[in-house]
């Protein structure tokens, strides 16, 4: 399999006049909307990649004119960073795209939940959301969107926990069924998306389905903000196509001496410099929110690591067994190990913990916290241990 | 409907089934933590997860609805991995030393422990590194944050079965923990003191203060008399922590056993009970002919229960608005104290220096209530302690009694008598009927006009319940009442409580007087019942209550002839001077958080 060079794309820091492409949009039927973004394979971009037009499809299929857009703009993940920048150099295309998505689901009200640290972009969203908001009454379109802050804390950017805080509720992820669809916010079908992929959704009704789907392999369509960051003479953010190897990433990336790749962040995937050449970067091989950072030999990955479990043992929500008490233990178990309170055996235990939490946790901040650990502990053993 | 296959074996349910609900049809015992039947899912802890055949990930038997076609395995290995390691998550972050427990044999995580034979803990024991304290400032519950395991039944208990909201989580991460206002101590809080959280916890981390020693002391001590009496719900619940089925009444049982165990006197909150009744219902009728007669705008109407601590000290939190609506009278337990170390102090010739008075409660308010600088109008402490039911169960069994086997006795005499009116107490619903039983007679010389007496209107689960009667042909005395349809409305639990209240403020609801029981069920559903409660439990105690009450001669409580005697010998008459000295209060406002 060939795979697809690095390759810049400037699809989402496009300039753009949003009032000539929603001009088009206003006149389409929904379920032509929803087509395109089903057409141009786009899936979430926040990391989890669920099919963007097929969420919006089953949004619309439910009965009731009460639903809700919501922006995921929580940016949480460590090592991310491109949410802030979309947010701050092109708002309007992120309103539009929420303007879309009401369009296509039959929404009247949109929510941004905007990460808390992110307070200094609030007066110059809000003004943009004026203007926006001017636009929409220009257009006749019945749309608001409403911009509420988080208090820190990373689960809110789990959907369900999410809609809770918003509701003014401790942010604790819900069970599932029902999903957001169904029932969201408020109780009432609810289509969220990640910044990035509201953005996508703009691109893709102004250029085309065909355009965008004729980016990316067959299972990663498209493009993909990137952050970089780590041990790289080139940190920052860079929207490239999808469907490269971590390889051809280092290549373009790297220092010369990387040693690892940490794709999608503390939730995502430890990627050693064996597996460069036969990683790919996307839905097939390794999927990332966007976050991707470089380790090279200067580093320790017990300390990688040790920091992941630190950040996992504070920021789950507490509320399962599984995650509340499987980071603590995963944390503990790697410093036991490393001090010598336990044999190296013990790391096969915890191997095997991590396995349960991916597989019983309530929510996927559990679920992934075993991706980083089994991956790091499978790589870089010796690292831990001595 | 709904086909699944629950470990190959096909079931048909209907939607919104849970997988915990169909596999119960199939005779498959889930195991669960965080589920009660009383509460809504939460789906936390995780005990309870399934494999879905081809599936990904494990679900959670008690959140997840059924699902056409699905193929479920409750014990795979997946399955048996993930809990063994739940089970374990769970205990190396409890305390776990059983044998000083007080809920050591009682404990649904040392069950499951034991199911799953977990002997050498794998995991590092996180409480070492842990700071936590016992929160022993309540006189009626005991909260132990090193045995909880986050399950969050007392939570949802707290807010939404009672929506007192004194409990909720607090932190995240490895810092979470259940907690209170601004980690006040429960004695600082909103807390009724219900004890609801207590009967749904399923570790030790919520207990009842236990004063089972100073009672054992004071029985064995030869210098003090020790009277005890028994509220109307603990003779159909008691029976349940010793090896009885729910809803077997063990009245006679409970009276021989009581006498074994070394009181003096065996006595019964039941005459209380009807004393309470003849005061508070002649306090409804002094109350209306207060607004109806004399025009005076600052009687508080509708008058409302005081009998449940929990309630009273709601209202005193929540809605002080209204507290010159509560009857002034004492509960049933605080009645029998002030009488005891007074009228029955000075007929049997004892020195009420030497009275210990011990009450048998369903209730873990109850103790509260005791402590209550209110309650010392006999000049000492009127109630010394108060004893759960299920305090009472341990005090059985640490003296050997074979409860199943004792022959029934009576209740000793002069405050030992009491009607099926009483008894009646023990439900929701029990003081508004046994109220309208007396107040109906006293004003129109009939008996209510239902058949046997039984007032079905008010009795029953519904969380609210309304009734009215129709007052004709009155005596002469009461002709300001002809033609009034005294209208009433009952709740039981907090959060019903709230409702109606709100209600009342809202003027969506006119009635002459309201009945409230803190707890769901009222008494008989009391935070010092045995463990476990659900609806069906309730009910069976419920329908053992009303047998009770038919199977007494008398069934009005102002026809208890010791009540009576105590009118013509100590009180003179309802409402008199001596009834408002001893068993007549009033309550305060308190905080609202």
């Amino acid at each position: 399999m060939k795979n697809i060079p690095v390759k810049r794309v400037d699809l989402i820091f496009e300039k753009i006049v949003c009032k000539e492409i929603f001009k088009k949009i206003i006149s389409m039927d929904p379920e032509r909307i929803i087509q395109s973004v089903i057409d141009s394979g786009l899936k979430g971009r926040g990391g989890a990649g669920f099919p963007t037009g097929l969420k919006w499809q089953f949004a619309a299929n439910e009965k009731g004119d009460e639903k809700y857009i919501v922006c995921n703009a929580d940016e949480g993940e460590p090592g991310t960073f491109k949410d802030r920048q979309i947010l701050d150099e092109v708002p309007e295309k992120v309103f539009c795209g929420m303007a879309i998505a009401s369009k296509a689901i039959g929404a009247k009200y949109g929510f941004i939940y905007l990460r808390g640290e992110y307070y200094f972009l609030v007066s110059k969203l809000e003004k943009k959301m004026d203007e926006f908001h001017l636009l929409m009454k220009e257009m006749g379109h019945d749309f608001r969107i409403l911009l509420r802050l988080g208090s820190g804390a990373y689960i809110c950017g789990e959907e369900s926990a999410l809609f809770e805080s918003i509701e003014g509720k401790r942010g604790e992820p819900r069970n599932k069924p029902p999903y957001p669809t169904a029932s969201g916010l408020f109780n009432k079908p609810t289509c969220i998306n990640n910044v990035e992929t509201l953005v996508y959704t703009v691109m893709i009704l102004k250029y085309g389905a065909s355009h965008f789907m004729h980016l990316g392999t067959k299972d990663s369509r498209g493009s993909k903000v990137f952050s970089v960051s780590g041990d790289t003479p080139k940190a920052g953010i860079y929207e490239l196509e999808l469907g490269m190897s971590v390889d051809e990433f280092v290549e373009e990336f790297g220092d010369g001496d990387t040693k690892a790749v940490q794709v999608g962040g503390a939730a995502g995937f430890c990627v050693p410099r064996k597996r460069f050449a036969d990683t790919v970067i996307g839905f097939e091989g390794v999927p990332t929110g966007g976050s991707m950072k470089l380790f090279n030999s200067s580093r320790s990955m017990y300390n990688v690591m040790h920091n992941y479990l630190d950040f996992f043992a504070e920021e789950s929500c507490g509320q399962c067994t599984p995650c509340r008490v499987g980071c603590q233990q995963l944390l503990k178990g790697i410093e036991a190990v490393k001090k010598g309170e336990r044999s190296s055996k013990y790391l096969d235990e915890l191997v095997k913990l991590a396995t349960t939490m991916k597989l019983a946790s309530k929510c996927g901040l559990g679920q992934s916290v075993g991706n980083a650990f089994s991956s790091i502990v499978e790589n870089f053993k010796e690292e831990i241990i001595y | 409907m709904i086909k699944l296959s629950i470990n190959g074996l096909l079931v048909e349910v209907p939607e919104e089934t849970t997988i915990l609900e169909a596999a119960k049809k199939l005779n498959f015992r889930i195991p669960t933590l965080c589920n009660h039947d009383d509460l809504c899912v939460a789906g936390n802890c995780r005990v309870c997860v399934v494999e879905q055949l081809g599936g990904k990930a494990l679900f959670a038997a008690c959140g997840t609805p059924v699902a056409e076609g699905m193929q479920i395995l409750t014990n795979s290995l997946k399955v048996r991995t993930a809990r063994k390691h739940v089970i374990e998550l769970l205990l190396s972050e409890h305390n776990a030393d059983c044998t000083k427990c007080y809920k050591n044999g009682q404990c649904e995580l040392q069950n499951l422990a034991n199911e799953f034979s977990v002997g050498d803990h794998i995991f590092l024991d996180l409480l070492a590194h842990k700071e936590y304290t016992i929160d022993r400032f309540s006189p009626s519950i005991q909260k132990d944050d090193s045995k909880c395991i986050r399950c969050q039944r007392c939570v949802r208990t707290c807010q939404e079965l009672q929506g007192v909201n004194a409990l909720s989580v607090a932190y995240k991460g490895m810092h979470q923990k259940i907690s209170t206002f601004f980690d006040h101590s429960m004695a600082e809080v909103i807390c009724t003191n219900c004890g609801q959280c207590i009967n749904r916890c399923p570790t030790g981390a919520l207990v009842e203060r236990t004063y089972l020693d100073e009672v054992w002391d004071a029985i064995l001590d030869p210098d003090k008399h020790v009277i005890v009496q028994t509220a109307p719900a603990v003779r159909v619940g008691l029976g349940e922590d010793l090896g009885l089925s729910p809803g077997e009444r063990v009245t006679g049982k409970m009276v021989a056993a009581l006498k074994r165990l070394g009181f003096n006197s065996v006595l019964d909150t039941d005459f209380t009970a009807d004393l309470t009744i003849v005061e508070e219902g002649n306090e409804l009728l002094s109350r209306l002919k207060k607004a109806i007669v004399d025009k005076d705008e600052n009687t508080a109407l509708p008058m409302t229960t005081s009998c449940s601590p929990g309630w009273v000290k709601f209202i005193e939190h929540t809605f002080p608005e209204f507290l010159p609506n509560v009857s002034t009278c004492k509960s049933p337990q605080q009645m029998f104290g002030a009488l005891a170390k007074t009228y029955y102090a000075r007929a049997k010739d004892i020195d009420p220096k030497k009275i210990v008075t011990v009450s048998i409660m369903p209730c873990t308010a109850k103790k509260y209530e005791a402590d209550r600088p209110e309650m010392r109008s006999s000049g000492y402490k009127d109630v010394d302690y108060v004893l759960t039911t299920r305090e009472l169960a341990r005090m059985v069994r640490q003296a050997g009694i074979d409860f199943s086997q004792m022959k029934e006795d009576h209740f000793d005499r002069l405050m030992g008598a009491s009607s099926g009116a009483g008894v009646i107490f023990g439900a929701t619903g029990g003081v508004m009927e046994a109220a309208l039983r007396t107040a109906y007679e006293i004003v129109t010389g009939r008996e209510v006009p239902f058949t046997d007496l039984n007032i079905m209107p008010v009795r029953g689960f519904d969380g609210i319940k309304q009734a009215s009667v129709k007052i004709e042909n009155c005596l002469d005395e009461w002709k300001f009442l002809e033609g009034v349809e005294l209208k009433c409305a009952v709740a039981h639990g907090l959060s019903n409580a709230r409702e109606l209240m709100r209600a009342v403020k809202n003027g969506d609801l006119n009635v002459h007087f309201i009945e409230i029981m803190a707890c769901p069920g009222g008494c008989l559903g009391g935070g010092g019942q045995p463990i476990p409660t659900n609806q069906k439990i309730r009910e069976e105690r419920a329908a053992a209550i009303y047998e009770e009450d038919m199977s007494m001669p008398i069934r009005k409580s102002h026809e208890n002839p010791e009540i009576l005697q105590l009118y013509e010998e100590f009180l003179g008459e309802p409402l008199g001077h001596k009834s408002h000295e001893l068993l007549h209060t009033h309550y305060k406002e308190r905080e609202r958080y």
